[in-house]
């Protein structure tokens, strides 16, 4: 058996490492620029791209994709080669990998603010980026299989397994969610509407925790906790039998986040069925890591990187302990679209992403820079104001979840909403807000001190960018093996025929999914409520601005069916309302009320057209107490109309019933629609033109919930 | 509904090709061995490269030293 000489570059995995460190911090500095915007709601200073709704979704993309997806890849391109001892594949593919991924995320940051969104929950990204993210992420996929392949070491430690599962399924849920039909380079629709839409957004929405925040994450813990506590993993049994239940049940538990909602009930006692089961696999996890580190305690008193291992490890557990209990329909009736939700998220992302990403290149960068840790004492201090940074981050928005439902709810005895007012619920909540603030202000102010331990590292140390080692090939790849099979399918398989089958297999998944799904959809979307009809040209141009705006981060258009809503906001949300909704806006959080019979003139809460104008200027000069962000420039910008054909034909592909050549007509019916309610603006001593976006907006929200109200009376 | 379908045959591939994932590697003797690739992980063998002069480019590592960076 002759040994095999090759060598580690690890080039990519320190690129990788600094990318997660910088995108980390700017990550969490615009998540706590939207923390404080809910306490000042003037702090965006009259900017749009600074207002809360535009920067929100720019926080949870950074974090999410920035900071632990360049997390991930620090993790893969350290871990893998070692474990399977092979350098990675190619190092071309790995540089255009890193290079593509930070490039999207710079894209990101230069359109998501600007409000180009597709309003999808960490999927807003618009079309000409999502491609880009699909084929990055091929060339990373194919990078690490082809890895894989050439791999000496026969058995798969557990920790790849858990790459090659995060790999394929973001791969299928990326690609389905994303499925949409431009009309301009910078805008599309989803294919999907209504509840369907809110079922595949919310398929993602939750596998993209369960396979990009969790399982690659499982894999960093089962590689970096042994390592670092240099004892192996408690029960290689248990983390094989982690890994396979963790996964097959991951996939089926989207639909807790639609609990109460339109969905179907089976559906929906489907996904509470497979969240429960979930505690079983995920505690697995946890306990096997932490008992990784049973008679090693001693170090973890005075190891930064075991103790950021430990916190990382419980909150991964308080985590999917809470998760299954959130996803009880008695518990979710209280928890849903409340703080409790951002709590519950936070103690995944800053304990388990966070701790884990820092204890992982804690011990990383030492490594990379053959020298010490800067500082040990400066990696405690992290430690501490990081975890105590989480507990003042999650247990004021428990309260303020528990709080705030609990007004929603609350009778007096004569029968009526003893808080009709939501505003009221709002101002009760603010002390928790306050706190909220201070405890992101604490996590972050680790992060600095984590930035400058690192920097100071790798500025005293060397790089060593080489490392030697070596390994007999595997029994079949070994040469005198290969020259035997020269002709042989085992010959095949390792030249060209791979690569070809993993681009084919790629192409044909991507595009029948693609030509498929869309066709199915288009003709399923028929309206199942005879008085829905299709929105007018301007209602849906003021639809597009509710979305570019971000409306949706605050306000949900989901009437739950109970006493408490029904009194508040009117009769609850059908599915077939929403039909010509691509995509759906029912929102998963109410820091405002919700909207969906916002134009119901019946309702106590009616307003009109006049104050809506007003508020959406200045909603403080409204209700003085409003934490709601002011969007004056909405009656300064003028509407793109031009726009509108090639939206009312995407929306007739998609299958929405308007006349047909309607789009040649569309342009005359909104400008007539602008006019009117511009008068009726102008009677009430507003000063506007016709052709301004606010006039769209409103022209929407008054449309919301009125369909199945005009047979009524 | 019909997204339902479209999911439920999407999940049902990805979960039909774990299982297929996880028949191949008992089959294929992945976990025959559950004990020695915990402990195996641990034991470093690469050590850093030497090179003499500072000033080398990749070209030069691989030529000098016959090594498979990219493979």
């Amino acid at each position: 058996m002759k040994l095999e000489k090759f060598t580690y570059d690890n080039q990519l995995t320190k690129l990788f490492m600094f990318a997660t460190v910088f995108w980390g911090t700017i990550g969490m500095l615009v998540g706590l620029t939207a923390a404080f915007e809910l306490i000042f709601p003037a702090l965006n200073a009259g900017i749009p791209w600074l207002t809360f709704s535009h920067i929100r979704p720019l926080h949870t993309n950074a974090v999410i994709f920035a900071f632990v997806g360049n997390g991930i890849f620090t993790a893969v391109y350290y871990s893998t080669p070692r474990l399977v001892k092979n350098p990675m594949y190619s190092q071309l593919l790995g540089k255009i990998h890193f290079w593509g991924w930070q490039l999207i995320i710079v894209s990101a940051a230069l359109t998501l603010p600007f409000g180009l969104t597709q309003s999808k929950e960490y999927a807003e990204l618009i079309w000409p980026i999502d491609i880009a993210v699909v084929i990055v992420w091929v060339v990373f996929g194919i990078n690490f299989l082809m890895t894989l392949i050439k791999r000496r070491m026969k058995h798969l430690y557990v920790a790849i397994w858990f790459y090659i599962a995060t790999w394929v399924t973001i791969a299928v849920l990326y690609i389905v969610n994303n499925l949409q039909l431009p009309t301009s380079f910078l805008h599309s629709y989803s294919v999907y509407a209504g509840v369907q839409d809110a079922l595949v957004q919310w398929w993602y929405g939750h596998n993209a925790v369960a396979f990009f925040l969790t399982t690659p994450y499982l894999g960093i813990m089962y590689y970096f906790v042994p390592k670092a506590a240099n004892r192996p993993i408690y029960s290689y049994r248990l983390s094989i039998i982690h890994f396979w239940s963790l996964i097959f049940i991951y996939i089926w538990a989207g639909p807790h986040h639609l609990l109460y909602s339109a969905l179907p009930d089976w559906v929906q006692a489907l996904g509470v069925v497979f969240s429960i089961m979930l505690i079983a696999p995920s505690w697995g996890g946890m306990l096997n890591g932490l008992l990784t580190l049973r008679g090693a305690w001693d170090r973890v008193r005075e190891d930064p990187v075991l103790k950021m291992f430990v916190v990382g490890i419980t909150a991964y557990g308080m985590a999917t302990f809470e998760g299954p209990m959130l996803a009880l329909k008695s518990v979710n009736a209280m928890s849903h679209f409340t703080d409790w939700t951002i709590g519950h998220v936070h103690v995944g992302t800053l304990g388990w992403n966070g701790m884990l990403t820092f204890g992982m290149i804690y011990w990383l960068a030492p490594k990379l820079f053959k020298t010490k840790l800067y500082s040990r004492a400066l990696a405690n201090t992290h430690f501490w104001i990081a975890t105590l940074g989480i507990l003042f981050f999650a247990v004021p928005l428990y309260f303020a979840g528990f709080t705030q439902s609990l007004m929603w709810k609350q009778f007096t005895e004569a029968g009526y909403l003893a808080y009709p007012n939501f505003l009221e619920t709002v101002t009760e909540i603010m002390p928790m807000y306050y706190l909220r603030a201070f405890g992101g202000s604490l996590y972050f102010a680790g992060m600095i001190l984590f930035v400058i331990n690192i920097w100071k590292t790798a500025v005293a140390g060397t790089f060593v960018r080489y490392e030697e080692d070596q390994a007999p090939a595997l029994e079949k790849l070994r040469p005198e093996n290969v020259e035997k099979l020269k002709w042989g399918w085992h010959r095949k398989i390792e030249g060209n025929a791979v690569k070809f089958t993993i681009f084919a297999l790629v192409a044909i998944l991507i595009g029948g999914i693609v030509e498929m799904v869309p066709m199915f959809m288009v003709k399923s979307n028929v309206p199942t409520i005879a008085a829905v009809k299709p929105y007018t040209p301007l209602e849906l141009q003021g639809r597009d601005i509710y979305v570019s705006e971000g409306c949706y981060l605050c306000h949900s258009q989901m009437i739950r069916p109970f006493r408490s809503e029904v009194a508040r906001y009117g009769e609850y949300t059908k599915a077939g309302e929403t039909v010509y909704d691509y995509p759906t806006q029912y929102g998963s959080k109410r820091t405002g009320p919700d909207l969906a019979r916002e134009g119901v003139t019946s309702l106590p809460n009616y307003k009109p057209d006049s104050w809506h104008y007003n508020h959406l200027i200045d909603p403080q000069k409204m209700n003085a107490e409003s934490i709601m962000p002011p969007f004056p420039w909405l009656a300064v910008n003028d509407l793109d109309i031009a726009s509108t054909p090639a939206k009312i034909r995407a929306m007739m592909t998609l299958g929405v019933p308007y006349p047909k050549g309607y789009d040649t007509l569309a342009v005359r019916d909104l400008k007539k629609q602008a006019h009117e309610i511009g008068d009726n603006l102008r009677q009430s001593g507003i000063k506007v033109d016709d052709n301004k976006q606010i006039i769209a907006l409103i022209a929407y929200l008054q449309r919301l919930g009125t369909d199945i109200y005009k047979n009524k009376k | 509904m019909s997204v339902l379908i479209v999911l439920v045959i999407i999940g049902i591939i990805v979960a039909g090709s774990f299982l297929a994932a996880f028949i191949w590697a008992v089959k294929s003797g992945q976990y025959d061995d559950t004990y020695s690739p915990a402990v195996r992980i641990l034991f470093d063998d690469s050590h850093p490269l030497e090179i003499e002069s500072e000033k080398v480019s990749d070209k030069d590592i691989k030529r000098k030293y016959h090594l498979r960076i990219n493979q």
